[in-house]
């Protein structure tokens, strides 16, 4: 019995340290991007940095102003989340309610392998096709910019919306439709009215995934924006917040490698805002149901 | 259970002992200091040695000038410097050995006819006065500048040879020699630099006033985008031996092939 409890307590034990260890880890990168990120911002002035529109790291007049990152990162996020999260929501929906069963389980199997494709393969594709494809389609001198960026990343975030979106359509109680189709409505109007207002929730966390997933993306990101430190523009090349900590930090020194830290923390403080946000904007509606 | 723990212990400890015994026995440390360009060079360079001889050859990354100094201030052995000695500090009483030339070549799309450019045309293309290609060449189209991120040795190399440093109005960052190559040569409006060690058939390499980069031409200068990795000693105090050695092994012919893996052109 005394073995037994012996047991049972070291056994909880381990549990509780492999829990903890999840914690451990986000504390300590937390303290180490707040310790290694405030120097420099100090030292350029908070200021200077969030909203200098130049970034020259190395010049023999260094500027570390992050502004356009900033932007750029603001509005590839927001133009993936338009470009995808429309085709992803129709694909879910088709794909919950309308597919055949064959179909579903072919298109369902190829957009879990979409999800496993590595972020560096997506840039590889985007700076062998996509890339040269603007360039042509759109007779501008070079295609690397902030569009390539967008319809990347549009298609990277397509997997986790549709996956999210599919099983909260799914979990809508049949109930609900029967119903509604038995007071006369169409299959349509039933999937519009009755199927995606009750997964809203559900679908609303799949765009906040689609968005976590966009503004933290760097590798297929560096390839295709061409990394100028551009204030954002459609056709320019572009430098997301991501990518500015990427691409220099190699042979960084100095306040640069520390700009560079506090533009993670930046980035960091960024993505902890928007989910807390989007998290408390659609938290009442989950409550009402 | 706990007996074998704490053997395993005791032996790592032992076996931790030991290597700190022949790390302290076998003082064996040639420090060098300087250029941040040269990283690879000394890093081919003192693997090479070390494995040969046992010698360890430390590196301080810290830049050329304070490479420089810290020859002066004898805080190193070897300084390192990827450019010539000014004459204000070789009245200091330094002086340079050249160990190797760092080339960079201009590339274009191959169907770019541009097959020369002068110097003074690349630093006016690069700094954005010349937009155009028809400016320059029998060809229009807007120039695309292809360039390395900021801190990259090349950039550095490219930017201060050419006299652009902090002037370049950039298309395209890139962060390796293999991403400028592969996007120079997918867009016909677009110019890079990388080492020349690294050039591809996929791209075509321009004469820069008139002359190709080839192991002649940087060797004796004649191609102009180009400086030398130099070694920083002082002239009136002689080198402890154990640097000594390693700095005769570095000018010597039998690391040429050693320092073409860096990506340069041995000096000897």
């Amino acid at each position: 019995m005394r073995k037994n409890d012996l047991v049972e307590k070291i056994v909880h034990g381990i549990f509780l340290a492999l829990g903890l260890l999840t914690v451990v880890c986000v504390l300590v990168i937390t303290f180490y991007l707040v310790i290694s990120g405030l120097p420099a911002i100090k030292e350029i002035g908070l200021t200077k940095f969030l909203f200098g529109q130049k970034w020259v790291s190395t010049g023999k007049n260094p500027s570390f102003g992050i502004l356009p990152f900033i932007l750029t990162s603001v509005y590839g996020t927001a133009g993936a989340i338009i470009l995808g999260v429309p085709v992803g929501f129709f694909t879910a929906l088709y794909l919950a309610k309308f597919a055949p069963r064959k179909v579903e389980r072919v298109v369902g199997s190829l957009v879990n392998l979409l999800a496993g494709i590595p972020s560096v393969v997506y840039g590889l594709v985007g700076m062998l096709i996509l890339v040269p494809s603007i360039r042509k389609v759109f007779d501008v001198p070079d295609g690397a910019s902030l569009l390539a960026a967008i319809i990347v990343l549009s298609v990277m975030i397509l997997p986790s919306i549709v996956k999210v979106s599919v099983t909260a359509l799914e979990a809508v109680p049949q109930e609900y439709e029967l119903g509604s189709l038995a007071l006369g409505a169409s299959a349509v109007e039933t999937c519009f009215r009755v199927t995606v207002p009750a997964a809203k929730s559900g679908i609303a966390a799949s765009v906040v995934l689609g968005v976590g997933r966009a503004i933290g993306e760097a590798m297929a990101v560096i390839m295709v924006s061409g990394n100028a430190a551009n204030m954002p523009s459609l056709f320019e090349s572009v430098r997301f917040l991501t990518t500015a900590v990427a691409s220099e930090m190699a042979y960084s020194s100095g306040l640069q490698r520390e700009a560079l830290f506090s533009i993670a923390l930046v980035l960091f403080l960024f993505i902890l805002l928007i989910n807390t946000l989007l998290n408390l904007f659609f938290k009442p509606q989950k409550d009402k149901k | 259970m706990k007996k074998i723990l704490v053997s395993i212990c005791i032996g790592v400890c032992l076996a931790a002992l030991f290597v700190g015994c022949q790390k302290s026995e076998g003082k064996t440390t040639v420090s060098t200091d300087g250029s941040t360009s040269m990283e690879k060079l000394i890093g081919v360079l003192g693997e090479s040695y070390e494995i040969e001889t046992g010698v360890t050859v430390s590196y301080n990354p810290t830049g050329s000038s304070a490479g420089i100094n810290a020859v002066l201030e004898e805080r190193c052995d070897i300084g390192l410097s990827s450019r010539s000695l000014k004459a204000e500090e070789r009245a200091l009483g330094l002086v340079e050995t050249v160990v190797a030339y760092d080339g960079i070549a201009i590339i274009v799309h191959p169907e770019n006819p541009v097959a020369s450019l002068t110097l003074e045309q690349i630093q006016r293309i690069y700094t954005g006065e010349v937009k155009d290609w028809k400016e320059v060449a029998d060809f229009s189209g807007e120039i695309v500048l292809i360039g390395r991120e900021a801190g990259s040795g090349t950039r550095d190399g490219f930017e201060s040879i050419t006299g652009t440093v902090g002037k370049c109005d950039y298309r395209q960052e890139l962060t390796s020699t293999g991403d400028v190559i592969t996007t120079v040569s997918q867009n016909p409006n677009a110019i890079g630099y990388t080492s020349v060690a690294s050039v591809k058939d996929s791209v075509k390499v321009v004469a820069v006033n008139e002359v190709l980069p080839a192991e002649a031409t940087i060797r004796d200068g004649s191609y102009p985008v180009q400086r030398p990795f130099v070694m920083i000693t002082r002239a009136d105090t002689a080198l402890p031996p154990l640097a000594q050695e390693f700095f005769d092994y570095a000018i010597s012919p039998n690391a040429g092939s050693v320092i073409a893996l860096a990506g340069v052109v041995a000096a000897n």
